[in-house]
């Protein structure tokens, strides 16, 4: 079963309370989602790290249930 | 040593070649999109690299999203660091910043030209 955005997009607002989520459904199969993640807590960090908070965020689904989404992140300054 | 022999077996990947690609398929014959562009961006950039087709080693495969607390593959190693996965890897190219970043790092780009 993919995922529901809704969803994905409560999953990384109870981890970043304050983030702006966009989601894209980038084939059309309810299964390859695009996210654009814009966030306080990502001011200072690399993205890697920014990358990795999401992906905690998801516990675990990411590569599984959730099988691609591809991601942007960043600050809400930059 | 740590007591885990698969993030052993991926240290030495990583300090014995300055860029290492763990991915889906050969650079050859790479079996996934993701995996795939990432080949394309270093082939661009002409830099030498050593691909890890994880589709081989199963062990590896979650070893290495482990290592680097990261849930997919491919993964970017340069000189020992993770860099990044494909939308990072493809972030840092659009702006250029991958194209210093291995310069600042010592590793040679050699741009080819668009085919």
């Amino acid at each position: 079963m993919p995922m529901d955005p809704g969803d994905i997009e409560r999953l990384i607002k109870e981890a970043l309370p304050d983030a702006t989520v966009t989601l894209e459904d980038l084939v059309g199969d309810g299964d390859h989602w695009s996210a654009t993640v814009v966030s306080a807590s990502f001011e200072g960090k690399s993205r890697v790290q920014q990358h990795q908070m999401v992906y905690q965020s998801l516990q675990g689904r990411m590569g599984g249930e959730l099988h691609a989404l591809a991601l942007q992140t960043s600050a809400p300054s930059s | 040593m740590s007591d885990n022999p698969v993030f052993d077996r991926i240290k030495q990947d990583i300090s014995e070649n300055d860029v290492v690609l763990y991915m889906k398929g050969t650079p050859v014959f790479p079996q996934c999109g993701f995996s795939a562009t990432v080949v394309q961006v270093l082939g661009y950039m002409g830099v030498k690299f050593k691909g890890i087709d994880v589709l081989a080693e199963p062990d590896v495969r979650e070893g290495v999203k482990a290592y680097s607390s990261w849930p997919t593959v491919p993964q970017l190693y340069v000189k020992g660091e993770f860099v990044g996965g494909c939308d990072i890897i493809r972030e840092m190219f659009e702006s250029g910043e991958l194209i210093e970043f291995m310069n600042t790092n010592g590793i040679e780009v050699n741009l080819q030209e668009a085919q």
